[in-house]
């Protein structure tokens, strides 16, 4: 991909092997915190220009919010029976896009995979931003956005509580929790890397910062060993957390008895569709930035060719639930189920129901392939396929749905309108200005965890090179 | 505080410890494990990564975090279980339908929430709590070379707390265990 004409040195894949050979604790310490550590005036123009698209977008946003909040919801395509529309739809898909991170952070750490060191931090952010992009949904699509603190439990002057047995009061602590936990866990897991900066960062003012937000982080071995208990500790929390907060999400949906809705298997449905269009995303973003940042050497073909298979896997498991539903439309001899799923096929929104089909069945099929998993562009193309995808799901799921229900009478259609678009398109812009800001002052990877991985490696290669000199 | 202990106090700060540097993990478990056979006490290692086995090495007794996040997590999950079972049998019971006030199969989730949150949050600000931060300061930090403890250095400190300290004699016994460096430093 290096065009001859670049005078940098070509780079060398690895396709074996989560660090490219000849690492030292050195190394990559000085490779991943350089890419933080230099005066802001001397930003590269990429990311300025990166910068400014985003923050755009961004404009894009908070003007649709502010035309929202001054006009309401009248705004938006929804009405009655469509009364969820992209509010939904994007909330759903951006906290699906916010798993994967927690899943890298979290579950791999449990099962002690050590693919996850490269990609947990970015994959990390990219949780956080995406639940903060997610969160913002639900909490503008209620009319009245600035009464959205009677969602919480207070003692109020109205005596009344919220309805702690509705799926969507769930939503509120299962959201609330998983945006503190994630946040949290991120924040603890930076600890040392920002003492790293700390220590190595010659600009006064960037030592006094990174040395508040270290909290005089020093990398004493009692430490180290607390450390470790509370990050276990942490990622046995996590791990039932995200399970339990896209299973609430779906619950939204199956506790109502809507055709479509009404199905038990909504929560390993949900939650695999989350790790699906979440590592997606994770795709999506590492290929540039290792690109851009030249960051090869950390992550490697293999970390592409592990996370395509998670992929694949996950792939399949929404495929199954998307034959699922065809079936027990035909075995549950409703007539609402089965209509259903005849006019997903063959109704007004049925170009929407084969777009699924195609981005989320169909063209990840390739993944298969080792070969075509292991090419860089088709990969981009399968995980941006699969994003647009799982928006389509969540568009299958909500308004097909609703805007056919029991009675004809009832029967409507739902066309997003401009403010639709800009409320979804401009929250790319909180993203990626979060995102950007993200790689320009943070370690995007997790320094020390990068240094246990060369530790650990080394030291089993100085093994084998004592033992062959033992055994010569 | 007399005009002649602040001038004193001016003038040399007191010594903190004995700051020895090592190459790799290895010679520092080393290390760590023979000062505390040989009756150490105030000893603390200062690594770029986590080293498993040197809390061992060093005597650190095992944390008491996972009870404090117990604790939380207990907290949490009790607390929210019996607000919800108070709001819907005493403060404002509603009959829907003659469903059942203490519907508690309902109240798990939010229950289940209020564990995972008060245990995260008893996770992350006990460990705080444990570790004494945010201490942006230390005496460490004066230490020769201690800024390489968060890239390459692995290092280990007798403190001049310590009953046994004697520079000389620490010093000796650090190098003899391989020690690149050793130096005193002041607080």
């Amino acid at each position: 991909m290096q065009s001859s004409k670049q005078l940098k040195p070509p780079v060398t894949e690895t396709y074996d092997s989560l660090l490219a050979p000849g690492q030292s604790l050195n190394s990559v310490t000085t490779k991943i915190s350089d890419i933080v550590l230099f005066p802001v005036l001397k930003t590269p123009v990429g990311w300025i220009i990166g910068f400014v698209a985003a923050g755009l977008l961004l404009m894009l946003y908070l003007y649709s919010l502010a035309t929202l909040f001054t006009v309401g919801i009248g705004i938006w395509g929804i009405n009655i029976p469509v009364a969820w529309g992209f509010d939904i739809i994007n909330f759903v898909w951006w906290i699906g896009i916010g798993h994967a991170g927690t899943l890298i952070s979290a579950i791999l750490l449990l099962f002690r995979q050590d693919w996850r060191t490269s990609i947990n931090r970015a994959a990390e952010a990219m949780t956080i931003f995406a639940v903060a992009c997610a969160g913002i949904y639900p909490l503008i699509h209620t009319g009245r956005p600035w009464l959205d603190y009677w969602f919480l439990p207070y003692p109020s002057t109205l005596g009344m509580w919220p309805q702690f047995r509705s799926p969507l009061e769930w939503d509120v602590f299962a959201i609330s929790t998983y945006a503190t936990v994630s946040v949290l866990f991120w924040f603890v897991g930076l600890v040392p890397d920002l003492a790293t900066l700390r220590d190595r960062s010659t600009s006064p003012i960037a030592k006094t910062l990174y040395g508040l937000a270290s909290l005089g982080w020093r990398g004493a071995a009692k430490h180290w060993q607390r450390y470790e208990v509370a990050s276990l500790l942490l990622a046995g929390l996590s791990t039932p957390l995200v399970l339990s907060v896209h299973s609430i999400i779906s619950f939204d949906f199956a506790v109502a008895q809507l055709p479509g809705w009404h199905v038990t298997v909504f929560p390993p449905y949900f939650v695999a569709g989350a790790v699906y269009c979440g590592f997606a995303m994770v795709i999506v973003l590492m290929i540039p930035i290792r690109k851009w940042f030249g960051l090869q050497g950390l992550i490697t073909m293999k970390h592409f060719d592990v996370m395509s298979k998670v992929m694949l896997a996950s792939g399949m498991i929404v495929t199954y639930g998307y034959f699922g539903e065809i079936f027990y439309a035909w075995y549950s001899s409703s007539i609402y189920e089965y209509y259903l799923i005849v006019n997903r096929f063959t109704g007004p929104y049925a170009w929407s129901y084969w777009s699924l089909i195609l981005f989320n069945v169909l063209i990840p099929q390739v993944l298969w392939s080792k070969k075509l998993r292991q090419n860089l562009p088709v990969l981009f193309f399968v995980s941006m396929a699969i994003n647009v995808g799982m928006w389509f799901e969540r568009w299958v799921i909500i308004v097909l749905s609703l805007h056919r229900d029991f009675l004809p009478s009832s029967w409507a259609s739902y066309t997003p309108t401009f403010y639709d678009w800009s409320t979804y398109i401009g929250s790319f812009g909180l993203f990626f200005v979060l995102f950007l800001l993200f790689i320009r002052f943070i370690p995007m990877i997790a320094i020390f965890e990068v240094r246990d991985l060369v530790h650990k490696t080394t030291a089993h290669t100085a093994d084998h090179e004592e033992s062959g000199h033992a055994g010569a | 505080m007399s005009k002649a202990t602040s001038t004193a106090a001016m003038q040399a700060p007191a010594t903190y410890g004995i700051m020895a540097e090592f190459t790799d993990s290895s010679a520092l478990i080393h290390a760590a494990e023979h000062l505390r056979d040989a009756g150490y006490t105030k000893v603390e290692a200062y690594t770029p990564i986590p080293v498993h086995g040197l809390d061992v090495a060093i005597g650190h007794k095992p944390s008491r975090l996972p009870w404090l996040v117990l604790a939380g997590g207990l907290t949490g999950s009790s607390g929210l279980f019996a607000f919800m079972t108070w709001v819907n049998l005493v403060d404002y019971p509603m009959n829907i339908g003659g469903r059942p006030h203490f519907s508690w199969p309902a109240f798990i989730p939010i229950t289940f929430e209020g564990m995972v949150l008060f245990s995260a949050l008893a996770a992350v600000f006990g460990l705080f709590l444990i570790c004494g931060f945010p201490r942006p300061y230390h005496p460490v930090f004066n230490a020769p070379g201690f800024e390489r403890a968060t890239t390459d250095g692995f290092f280990l400190c007798i403190e001049t707390s310590d009953p046994l300290y004697d520079a000389a004699k620490a010093k000796s016994i650090l190098t003899g265990l391989g020690a690149t460096a050793v130096n005193e430093f002041s607080e």
